[in-house]
């Protein structure tokens, strides 16, 4: 066996591990303010790593994430409200309606050569767009939102305590963890890394950088798409801001950024981290508006400026300083 | 659809809005053009701002005209620190990491403004709010006159700095060749935090000509900051004179939007002219190439 095989089944294996572990929290506590914080750690990590699909391994910086997450959370409010559809059959179209809005922003904005700063601007102004349909259609409910009535039960993927949730959200935090592990071992991520890195070289080898990068963003936005769909389970609540507004976008870059980009546990470690910073302001300056906000801008810059490579960059510096520099490939 | 009068007034009130839109995109296109950045934090500082004049009047009673020549240095400064400071040293080589960077100080500075200052929207009462104009058929407020008057002589203004100073000479030097500049012993920090520090200071004058005819909150830069990509886009990225055409066309694509489509679906027009203008003409459509 290769040693980049070995390396990939021992990821393989931390991340059973760590599912399995948070899966095994609520036997722990019965706290519901911690379950509380770890079903939105998780959730936090679901969109970092929807972000990070296409930002970290495909180097599509998107600045309107919102858009897939708010295609979803609507698909999942309006098929129970006007289609009387079962939540976890909603669930379906949520994702696949968001990997669609993924599928026709990108065919538009790849097919023209958009990237870098151009593509963020233009996924930005999508949102934009979706935002004020979503506002102006009858369907969406305007500016009022739609509400999806309390009806507790499994089969209505409505939970008496935190506890089902979490395990709901887990379940997609585990598929992204291995989407990303397949990412990062299997071809379709090497193409994907490949043309991140260079686009000619990748198309000079037989790359076709225009599907890859719509493979890409079809899986981001299927991911982003279920966190939606979660967030309308959870809250039972939905409105043109929320779902297609820029703090859902924000949140999702921020977490990816800090924790390292293009990494599998680099959107763990940033949204938990993040997590944690806003629970301490919040300790530490009580419920002002937009504290939170304040701290992920201050933390973005700064991570930027010193630790462009995230968190989980730290790591690799740290292993290639003891390990002499043998595992660079990984890097 | 519409009787000629009310269109006149229309297309008039979009060319006067135009014209403040013009000097937020200068601002825009001479950052990108000479840094090649791109300022996500424009509309942010365009907030901060609005803010400095609101307060200004509101404490100090100092009218919004007569502070253009507090705001306008203290944008110049806050620019030419910011630049310095944060983004000079967030680059490391990639265009995205200075977005990324101005992004972070947009959300800072929009959630600052949301703390200290709550998200009310404020506006100012002047003796002048509320006067108008005749002009033909149209009636055309008196603040959107001044506006549109005063974004053309700051234009003018910048046309000449940029023309005919030596500033404005080493700026075009290190714009067209940086490391030529550099040869030349032009300190290439220096100009680009003076770009840094011009382009926000012509958001300065913006705010003071905008405030008596509009209103802030913590996130009323938001809109502007698309608005002014879309101008900046559309007349071609650090192109001056495009900037000014593309403001003029906006304001009067927003205002006929408006009219026919309403206020929240009009302002779609303009989302939708930045995304097809960056996917099928991104080089513009007076500049060179994208």
């Amino acid at each position: 066996m290769s040693p980049s095989n070995s390396r990939g089944l021992r990821e393989l294996g931390l991340i059973a591990l760590f599912v399995l572990l948070v899966a095994c929290v609520p036997m722990f506590t019965r706290s519901g303010a911690t379950l509380n914080f770890v079903m939105m750690a998780l959730y936090a990590t679901l969109i970092a790593q929807a972000w990070n699909i296409l930002g970290g391994f495909g180097g599509q910086f998107s600045f309107g994430h919102a858009l897939f997450f708010g295609s979803g959370a609507y698909i999942q409010a309006i098929a129970q409200l006007q289609g009387g559809i079962n939540p976890w059959v909603a669930l379906v179209l949520a994702v696949a309606g968001a990997a669609l809005v993924g599928v026709f922003v990108g065919a538009l904005s790849f097919r023209y050569g958009l990237k870098g700063s151009y593509f963020a601007l233009v996924t930005l102004a999508f949102a934009e767009v979706f935002r004020i349909l979503a506002l102006s259609v009858p369907f969406t409910g305007g500016g009022v939102g739609l509400m999806v009535p309390l009806r507790e039960s499994v089969a209505n993927m409505q939970f008496g305590s935190r506890v089902g949730y979490l395990w709901v959200v887990l379940a997609f935090v585990a598929a992204a963890l291995l989407v990303s592990w397949w990412l990062r071992h299997g071809r379709f991520g090497a193409w994907l890394q490949a043309v991140r890195d260079n686009e000619d070289a990748a198309r000079a080898v037989g790359v076709n950088p225009f599907r890859v990068k719509l493979g890409a963003i079809a899986l981001s936005g299927a991911f982003m798409g279920a966190a939606g769909a979660f967030y309308v389970q959870v809250f039972q609540y939905i409105d043109p801001s929320i779902a297609y507004g820029p703090a859902v976008s924000v949140e999702a870059l921020v977490a990816a950024i800090v924790g390292g980009m293009g990494t599998v546990w680099g959107p763990v470690l940033g949204a938990v981290v993040l997590h944690l910073l806003a629970d301490l302001t919040r300790n530490l300056f009580g419920e002002l508006p937009g504290i939170n906000m304040v701290i992920y801008g201050v933390v973005l810059v700064l991570i930027v400026i010193f630790l462009p490579r995230g968190i989980a960059g730290l790591g690799v510096s740290a292993r290639r300083l003891i390990g002499g520099g043998k595992e660079s490939s990984h890097g | 659809m519409f009787d000629p009068g009310i269109l006149f007034s229309s297309v008039l009130n979009g060319l006067t809005t135009g014209a403040v839109y013009a000097l937020i995109a200068l601002g825009l296109t001479l950052i990108y053009g000479v840094l090649h950045i791109i300022n996500f934090a424009h509309g942010a500082s365009l907030m901060l701002a609005l803010y400095a004049v609101y307060f200004l009047k509101d404490r100090l009673g100092i009218d919004p005209y007569l502070a253009l020549p507090l705001v306008v240095p203290g944008m110049f400064v806050l620019g030419y620190a910011l630049q310095r400071v944060v983004i000079n040293r967030a680059g490391h080589g990639k265009d995205e990491n200075i977005l990324l960077a101005t992004l972070g100080i947009a959300i800072v500075m929009e959630n600052l403004a949301l703390i200290f200052f709550k998200s009310d929207t404020r506006n100012i009462d002047t003796a002048y709010s509320l006067a108008t104009v005749a002009i033909g058929p149209a009636m055309i407020a008196v603040p959107k006159l001044v506006a549109f008057a005063g974004a053309l002589v700051v234009s003018g203004l910048l046309f000449w700095i940029m023309g005919r100073t030596d500033l404005g000479r080493a700026i075009r030097a290190v714009a067209k060749e940086k490391e030529g500049a550099k040869l030349m012993g032009i300190d290439v920090d220096h100009v680009y935090a003076m770009c840094f520090g011009i382009g926000l200071a012509c958001l300065g004058a913006a705010a003071c000509f905008l405030l008596p005819a509009y209103y802030v909150n913590p996130q009323v830069g938001g809109g502007f900051v698309l608005v002014a990509f879309t101008i900046v886009v559309l007349g071609g990225m650090g192109s001056f004179v495009g900037a000014l055409i593309g403001g003029f066309l906006i304001g009067i694509v927003e205002s006929l939007g408006g009219l026919y489509l309403g206020e929240s679906l009009g302002q779609i027009g303009i989302f939708v002219i930045f995304i097809a203008v960056v996917l099928f003409k991104p080089e513009g459509l007076f500049g060179a190439r994208a």
